[in-house]
C-alpha cells in the first residue's frame, strides 16, 4: 500500500461539487504536483487532505492509518500557506518553533531543532525580526522553516511561489526541490502554473473541475496527453488542436518547422516576436496554427510559407469525448498534404 | 512656491485649530489661571494658592476620589472582558448572530438620559424589577440606590451593562479583520483552541485593547449623566463621582474657583493615565 491513499474523495457545497470523486497514491519521498486552472479543486482538495476542509464523501490514508476524520494537528503533516499564514506579532524564531510549543517538545530539543532548520533556510541573521520586516522571499523561508521543524514526513504546499517575483520563483523552485529530496519528504504541491509542476514534481495530476484528467510523470503529460484538455493546458504555446469530421488532431507549436517546397501551403496571419524566439500564426484552409521560429521573424500578413512536421509527432483525440485515440486508420485533413 | 506652500498648509490646519483652540486649550489656560487667581466669585484676589490648599481639608474630595477609583476598577476591567467574551462568541460560527449582535449593541443606541430612567424602574425598591424578582424568592430586596453601601456598585453594574456591548463591536470588528488562514496554520500545527487564544487571537487583539481601554478610563471619568438621573451623587456622596462633583461646585455651589482647582486635579489624572497607557503598554503591542 502506497504511502499516500486518497479514495474517492468528493467535496460539495451545497448544490456545487467542488471535487468529484478523485482517487490517486503517492509513494513516500515522492514530490506530487496538484496542477489545474483555477477553480479546478486542486485547492479544495488540499484542504481536505489537512482537515481543513470535511470531505463529503471519501477516504484519506496516511502510511497505512486512516485520517479522513483526524483533526489537522494530528495527521503527521506540515502545511505552507499560499500567504505564508506567518504570525505578525512572532518574531521568526517564535513563528518557526509554534508548533513545537504546541506539542510540548522539550526546551533543549526546540532549540536543537531551531538551530537545524536556520541552516537549512538560510535565516539566522533574521531569527529576531518580526515577519513584517522581512521581504517576501525571506517570508517565504520562515514558513517553510515552520514545514520543515515539525519533522512531519508529509508535507503540503499551498501556491508557495505564486506571490513572488519571477527570479526569485526560480530560484525557490531549485531550493525546495533540493530541500525536499535531503529531508525524503512526501511532498503535494498545489499550483496552476506548469512550469512549477513540470520542473519540481515526480509526478503530475492534472485537475479539471474537480475531476483528475490525467496523472503522470510530467514527461508523460507532456508526450502522451490523455485528452484534449491536457494537450491544450501542458506546453507553452498550448498545442494547435483541429477537428475534422472524424478526429481532432493535435500538434505542438514548437514541432512545427519551414519546409522548402513540400509540406503543408499556408499564409501568414501573425508575427509575435518573444526575443530568442518568434511566435508565428498562419492560415491553412480557415484553420489556424501556431507554431515557434528561432530568431526574429517578421513576415507581412499573408506571406506564404510551406510548413511541416515530422510524421509521428501529432496526437490524435475522438471528436466525441476528447480522449486519445490509438494512431487512426484514417487520415486527417492535415496530414495528408506531408511527406 | 514655497510661500505658498506654508499659507496653504496654514490654511488646511485652520478650522482643526480653530475648533482646538477655541473649546480645548483657551478652556483649559482660563481654568488654571482662574484656579489661582480667585476665590469663590471674588476675581481680584491676585496670586493664591488657598483653593489648592483647601484640596487636603475637603473630605468629600477624598471620598469622591476614592469612588471614582473604585468605579474605575470595577467597570473597566469588568466591560473590556464581557466585551470580549461576548465578541468571541458572536464571532463564532452561530445561529441567529446578527441578531445577538444587534441585541448586545441596543444599549449603545439608546440616549443615555432613557437607559438611566429605565433603569430607575429597575432599581426602584418597592415597584422595580430586582427587587420582584428577589421578592419570589422570598429576599427582601435592596434600596439599591438609597443605601449607601450599594448605590456606587448598581451604578457601576448599569455601566456595565451599557459599556460592554459598544466594546464588544470594537472586538468584534478587530476578530473578523484577523485571517482566518492564521488560525488553519496554528491549527496544523497542533495548537488546540486555548493556545490559539491565548497565543494568537488574544496578542493580535491587543491595539483593540488599548483603545477599548483608553475609551474605557475616559467614560470612568467623563460619567455624569446617569448620577443626575439616578443618585444625584447620593446618598451621602456615596455615588458621587469626579466629574459631578465638579459639575456640583461650579453649577450648584457656585463656586467656580473650586470647580477650576478640581478640573485641573481631573486633567492631571488624565494626563497621567494617558502617560502610562502610550508610554508603557504601547511598547508591548504589535501593530499590523
Amino acid at each position: 500500500m502506497s504511502y499516500i491513499c486518497v479514495k474517492g474523495l468528493t467535496k460539495r457545497y451545497d448544490d456545487v461539487v467542488a471535487v468529484d470523486n478523485i482517487s490517486f497514491e503517492a509513494e513516500e519521498g515522492e514530490f506530487v504536483a496538484l496542477l489545474g486552472p483555477s477553480g479546478c479543486g486542486k485547492s479544495t482538495t488540499l484542504m481536505m487532505l489537512a482537515g481543513l476542509e470535511d470531505p463529503s464523501e471519501g477516504s484519506i490514508v496516511f502510511n497505512g492509518q486512516d485520517v479522513t476524520k483526524a483533526a489537522p494537528g494530528k495527521r503527521g503533516l506540515s502545511m505552507v500557506f499560499q500567504s505564508y499564514a506567518l504570525f505578525p506579532h512572532l518574531s521568526v524564531g517564535e513563528n518557526i518553533l509554534f508548533g513545537l510549543k504546541a506539542r510540548k517538545v522539550s526546551n533543549n530539543e526546540r532549540n536543537a531543532r531551531l538551530e537545524e532548520v536556520l541552516d537549512l533556510v538560510d535565516l539566522r541573521a533574521h531569527v529576531n525580526k518580526k515577519p513584517g520586516q522581512l521581504s517576501g522571499g525571506q517570508c517565504q523561508r520562515v514558513a517553510l522553516a515552520r514545514a520543515i521543524v515539525s519533522r512531519a514526513p508529509i508535507c503540503l504546499m499551498d501556491e508557495p511561489l505564486s506571490n513572488l517575483d519571477a527570479k526569485l520563483r526560480n530560484e525557490m523552485r531549485t531550493e525546495i526541490r533540493a530541500l525536499q529530496k535531503k529531508l525524503g519528504l512526501t511532498v503535494i504541491y498545489v499550483t496552476h502554473d506548469q512550469v512549477e509542476a513540470m520542473s519540481m514534481a515526480d509526478r503530475v495530476i492534472l485537475l479539471n473541475q474537480g475531476r483528475i484528467e490525467q496523472n503522470g510523470k510530467p514527461e508523460d503529460l507532456y508526450n502522451k496527453p490523455e485528452s484534449t484538455f491536457v494537450a491544450g493546458f501542458i506546453g507553452h504555446p498550448p498545442m494547435n488542436l483541429i477537428a475534422d469530421a472524424q478526429m481532432v488532431l493535435g500538434i505542438r507549436p514548437e514541432h512545427i518547422a519551414l519546409s522548402e517546397g513540400a509540406g503543408l501551403s499556408t499564409s501568414v496571419i501573425n508575427c509575435d516576436y518573444h526575443g530568442a524566439n518568434t511566435l508565428i500564426a498562419v492560415d491553412y484552409r480557415g484553420h489556424a496554427l501556431k507554431f515557434i521560429l528561432q530568431g526574429h521573424h517578421n513576415h507581412p500578413v499573408g506571406t506564404p510559407l510551406n510548413i511541416q512536421w515530422q510524421r509521428g509527432q501529432e496526437h490524435y483525440f475522438s471528436d466525441q469525448n476528447g480522449r486519445r485515440l490509438a494512431v487512426p486508420t484514417v487520415s486527417h485533413f492535415l496530414t495528408e498534404g506531408l511527406s | 512656491m514655497k510661500k505658498t506652500n506654508v499659507i496653504q498648509a496654514w490654511l488646511l490646519l485652520l478650522p482643526a485649530l480653530v475648533l482646538l483652540v477655541a473649546f480645548t486649550h483657551l478652556p483649559t489656560i482660563k481654568t488654571i489661571w482662574r484656579s489661582f487667581f480667585s476665590i469663590g466669585e471674588r476675581t481680584d484676589t491676585g496670586f493664591v494658592i488657598d483653593n489648592y490648599q483647601y484640596l487636603w481639608e475637603d473630605d468629600v474630595l477624598w471620598q469622591v476620589l476614592g469612588n471614582s477609583f473604585w468605579y474605575l476598577i470595577g467597570t473597566v476591567p469588568t466591560s473590556i472582558i464581557i466585551a470580549l467574551t461576548m465578541a468571541l462568541w458572536v464571532n463564532s460560527k452561530l445561529k441567529g448572530r446578527s441578531f445577538l449582535r444587534l441585541a448586545y449593541f441596543t444599549p449603545t443606541i439608546l440616549p443615555m438620559i432613557s437607559v438611566a430612567n429605565i433603569w430607575l424602574f429597575f432599581y426602584s425598591p418597592e415597584i422595580g424589577l430586582f427587587n420582584t424578582v428577589l421578592g419570589w424568592f422570598g429576599h427582601d430586596g435592596y434600596n439599591w440606590l438609597g443605601d449607601p453601601e450599594v448605590a456606587l456598585t448598581s451604578i457601576m453594574v448599569m455601566t456595565v451593562w451599557k459599556e460592554a456591548g459598544f466594546f464588544m463591536i470594537f472586538y468584534l470588528a478587530a476578530l473578523q479583520g484577523i485571517r482566518p488562514d492564521l488560525y488553519q496554520a496554528a491549527r496544523l500545527e497542533g495548537a488546540g483552541s486555548f493556545t490559539i487564544l491565548r497565543r494568537i487571537t488574544l496578542p493580535l487583539l491587543m491595539p483593540i485593547t488599548l483603545f477599548v481601554l483608553v475609551n474605557a478610563i475616559l467614560n470612568a471619568f467623563k460619567m455624569v449623566d446617569h448620577l443626575f438621573i439616578l443618585t444625584k451623587g447620593g446618598p451621602n456622596n456615596a455615588s458621587n463621582l469626579l466629574l459631578y462633583y465638579i459639575y456640583e461646585n461650579a453649577f450648584s455651589f457656585f463656586d467656580t474657583a473650586y470647580a477650576s482647582v478640581l478640573t485641573v486635579l481631573l486633567l492631571l489624572i488624565l494626563v497621567l493615565l494617558a502617560l502610562f497607557q502610550f508610554g508603557v503598554l504601547e511598547r508591548r503591542i504589535h501593530y499590523r
